[in-house]
């Protein structure tokens, strides 16, 4: 066996889902390397939440590995692959609407003990996102869309992970919003955090993507570094056809 | 100081120190639904539990009351723990209903082995704290007053301060709000729920044993009232809300205080059940909530395993049938013929439970609302007016039929789970009427003489006449409702219990549909009530009570939901086999509570599979 020179942080080796007698994913094998953003592009219903919740264990593959960090996490209840070191900022946002700005963010270092840490990286989220330091005391539920989206991230960054993975952080947020987040998340990742995104939208999360996967009725159809991916003519019919971009 | 203002200012003492007592419940209950989105019918059971723990360390081992606090705080939080573990863990991907019903079956277990060891009887619990009294302006304050006040108050600050600064109050504040985002921050949701559980427990069992020091009587009954109530407040306050059910458990201890001023003391258990339906129907969500819709549910109201029903050809059950018949020719035990007419009389109710709960997807725990509607009708009839048997009989259907549907008729807009509390509650609330209805119901006295069963002029008086008229009624009775499965109505019912939303879609009048299964459900239950009432040539109140209800939903259960042939078997199994076992007929409901809790975990779909 050859040895790699850099094993990827990520790994999905064949993962075979299903939901009862429903067939998700076909063999699934993607990775991501440490330092990267990955993003995992898609249209509706074609196994890319999935993905996201087989790698953080909310849903348990029939067949095939999750590998994080050289140790198989596969199958591994959910809190126990946060612990591993992965965040999660979850499709929808998912903040607890009744808890404050402030204990949102240290809900999200609920797995750590060390205090004085979690005390600079509070800090240093409040200066990566100001906005939400001016709300600090209020509940998550009163914040905008975009701020919400803020939280969530800065939520999981609060966790010190060494992979984020994110679930259509771009969703339902203003034009605004969007460049914003999408900056934020290239400001994180030059920090040193890997970021695995789902995304809908592929001419956005391929703009700060590295590299990405193009998924479709629960199979890899397309791998490439993001500006193959861009020039690629299948991705030009699926999602610039009609000249969004 | 006026009389009357007197009397109100104790009245309102009262009520405070009792609601008191009932927030410390309802606040258990509300952790258990903020985490688990469970109501805990169980809760009674450790506050019982709590109460007797309590008399124990304090008559028995002569402890003081310091270290009895400390005793029942941790047995009863090791209690929660367990319940957690059998009645939510394992059912966490069921129908909500599930571990409600599970929780069901563990308090029956709870119930009946503390009436094993302590006996069913009331034990007295002397009040170990002087007796001296405050005089404050008038208004006199006992020390158990104080006392209850005092830890109320005190619990009240500790639970702030729990879930505001600690780190697993976070986490059940986390839980409660998002279950999987709580997950996905590393909060391992079966601990959470192991707390709450336990926290809730503590709670309830202190609130019990503060009322068993209140009261000076500790006995095994008191857990399915205390239950309740703790329930209504919660519900008042809103489901899950904490600040919420301390409010909700104080005002429902002053409207009960002074409702008893107003009207006595037959009607303090009217007042819960009365609120708790306006609640359910009115503010679903509380008094303190703007919302006017109750949570979405996922699932509809009972829980229907993919499975393949067992079923049997039509000769085979006419065959079933025919033995029935003749079995008097073969066995003239009066002793067995009498448990086989009983359960023949439970297996209309089990058919007339399975036609709303399995069928159209309603769960009922208020059957024994209309077996006493019917019971109560018939005996009414024929006393009074005397009216023949057969016609008052049929009667007794008809206006059970009418009245059970005008009673469940608030309850039509409520889904899931709410039902089965909603049903619950109106069942107790035909009890508590008949037991004040002094004038038409005779209240606690009861109705007595009943003359009994007759056919065309043959009075039904010996065990084999008895068994033929109840398994003929039986057979009628299966016969009705089958014709109505095989009709387009039928069809109705079972759309609505798949997906209601759906239907309605279709055009499908919920109301009506449901007003029908409740109707036709109603009718067979009334005629059991009656023909049982005749039977007994008594009844009263108590006659049939919830735990009839429970006891006909388990049969339901064990034999499959919907399932017509499943009700009947569940109905002979559970009536006969603590029979069989003689010994066991004082552990009845030890038994059928494991059943219960067996088939919910092993077998939801029941033995014959649910249609």
């Amino acid at each position: 066996m050859t040895v790699t020179a850099v094993q990827p942080l990520l790994q999905l080796q064949k993962i075979d889902t299903f939901y009862g007698p429903m067939q998700v994913h076909f063999g699934i094998d993607l990775h991501v390397n440490s330092g990267e953003i990955v993003c995992l592009l898609g249209g509706n219903a074609s196994g890319k939440s999935t993905t996201m919740k087989v790698i953080l264990g909310l849903v348990t593959p029939r067949a095939g590995h999750v590998i994080f960090d050289g140790q198989e996490i596969t199958g591994l209840a959910t809190p126990k692959v946060i612990r591993r070191g992965i965040g999660s900022v979850p499709e929808a946002r998912r903040i607890f609407a009744n808890m404050t700005v402030r204990e949102n963010l240290l809900m999200g270092a609920y797995k750590r003990n060390d205090k004085a840490e979690i005390a600079q990286d509070y800090e240093r989220t409040l200066t990566l996102f100001p906005r939400l330091k001016e709300r600090i005391n209020q509940p998550g539920g009163v914040l905008s869309g975009g701020e919400q989206q803020m939280l969530a991230i800065g939520r999981a960054l609060m966790g010190r992970p060494s992979l984020i993975c994110m679930d259509e952080p771009t969703m339902g947020l203003s034009p605004l919003f969007v460049d914003r987040v999408l900056e934020q998340i290239q400001t994180i990742n030059a920090q040193g955090v890997t970021i695995f995104m789902v995304e809908q939208n592929a001419t956005l999360a391929l703009q700060i993507a590295h590299r990405g996967y193009v998924l479709q009725n629960g199979r890899i159809v397309l791998a490439g570094a993001a500006q193959t991916l861009l020039d690629s003519p299948e991705i030009q019919d699926a999602y610039l056809g009609d000249g969004e971009a | 100081m006026p009389h009357f203002l007197r009397t109100f200012f104790d009245q309102t003492i009262n009520g405070l120190v009792i609601g008191n007592i009932y927030a410390l419940t309802a606040v258990g209950l509300a952790l258990i639904f903020g985490v688990g989105n469970l109501i805990n019918f169980a809760h009674g059971s450790v506050y019982m539990i709590g109460a007797y723990v309590g008399w124990v360390c304090v008559t028995q081992l002569h402890m003081p009351l310091v270290a009895t606090f400390g005793v029942v705080a941790v047995i009863c939080g090791l209690l929660g723990m367990g319940i957690e573990r059998i009645g939510l863990r394992r059912l966490q991907n069921s129908a909500r209903i599930a571990p409600l019903l599970a929780t069901i079956g563990i308090s029956f277990v709870l119930d009946q082995l503390v009436q094993i060891i302590f006996s069913p009887n009331p034990q007295s619990f002397p009040n170990p704290l002087p007796t001296t009294r405050l005089q404050i302006g008038g208004v006199s304050i006992g020390m158990t007053d104080l006392l209850i006040a005092a830890i109320g108050i005190g619990i009240g600050i500790i639970l702030f301060l729990f879930l505001r600064y600690t780190k697993i109050g976070w986490a059940l504040r986390a839980t409660a709000q998002d279950r999987d985002a709580a997950q996905q921050m590393g909060v391992d949701v079966n601990r959470v729920n192991q707390a709450a559980f336990a926290l809730a427990a503590i709670l309830g069992g202190i609130a019990g044993m503060l009322i068993g020091l209140y009261f000076n009587t500790v006995y095994p009954t008191m857990s399915f009232q205390a239950g309740l109530k703790g329930f209504a407040a919660n519900l008042l306050g809103g489901l899950g809300n904490i600040p919420g059910s301390i409010i909700g458990g104080l005002v429902l201890g002053l409207v009960e205080s002074y409702g008893v001023a107003l009207f006595g003391a037959t009607y303090r258990n009217l007042f819960a059940f009365v609120i708790l339906i306006a609640v359910l129907v009115i503010r679903p969500n509380g008094l303190f909530s703007r919302k006017r819709q109750a949570p979405p549910e996922p699932l509809t109201g009972t829980f229907i395993a993919n499975n393949k029903p067992i079923t049997l050809p039509v000769w085979g059950v006419i065959a079933l049938a025919v033995i029935a018949l003749l079995l008097p020719f073969f066995v003239g035990d009066p002793y067995f013929l009498q448990i086989l007419t009983n359960a023949w009389l439970l297996g209309m109710v089990a058919l007339s439970v399975t036609l709303v709960t399995g069928t159209a997807g309603q769960t009922s725990l208020g059957q024994a609302g209309f077996l006493a509607i019917g019971a109560y009708a018939s005996a009414l009839l024929t006393l009074r007016l005397h009216w023949p048997f057969e016609l008052a009989l049929l009667a007794a259907g008809l206006i059970t039929a009418i009245l059970g549907t005008l009673l469940v008729l608030p309850a039509f807009r409520l889904r899931a789970h709410y039902v089965a509390i909603a049903t619950l509650g109106i069942g107790e609330i035909v009890n508590q009427v008949i037991l004040n209805w002094n004038g038409l119901t005779n209240g606690v006295m009861g109705l007595t003489n009943l003359p009994p069963p007759t056919f065309l002029g043959v009075v039904a008086v010996l065990p084999h006449q008895i068994y033929w008229y109840s398994l003929i009624l039986l057979l009628l009775g299966a016969l009705f409702q089958w014709q109505l499965l095989r009709s387009p109505l039928g069809r109705t019912w079972r759309a609505i219990r798949e997906d209601d939303i759906a239907a309605q879609a279709y055009g499908i009048n919920l109301n009506r549909y449901k007003a029908l299964a409740f109707a036709a459900s109603a009718f067979i239950a009334g005629i059991s009530g009656a023909f049982t009432g005749h039977m007994y040539t008594y009844i009263n109140h108590e006659t049939f009570t919830n735990t009839t209800s429970i006891l006909v939903l388990t049969m339901v259960i064990l034999g499959g939901m919907g399932n017509m042939l499943g009700a009947v078997v569940g109905a002979v199994a559970l009536t006969v086999l603590p029979e069989l076992f003689r010994g066991m007929a004082d552990y009845r409901y030890l038994f059928y509570g494991l059943a219960l809790i067996m088939m919910i975990r092993y077998r939801p779909q029941g033995l014959l599979g649910s249609i």
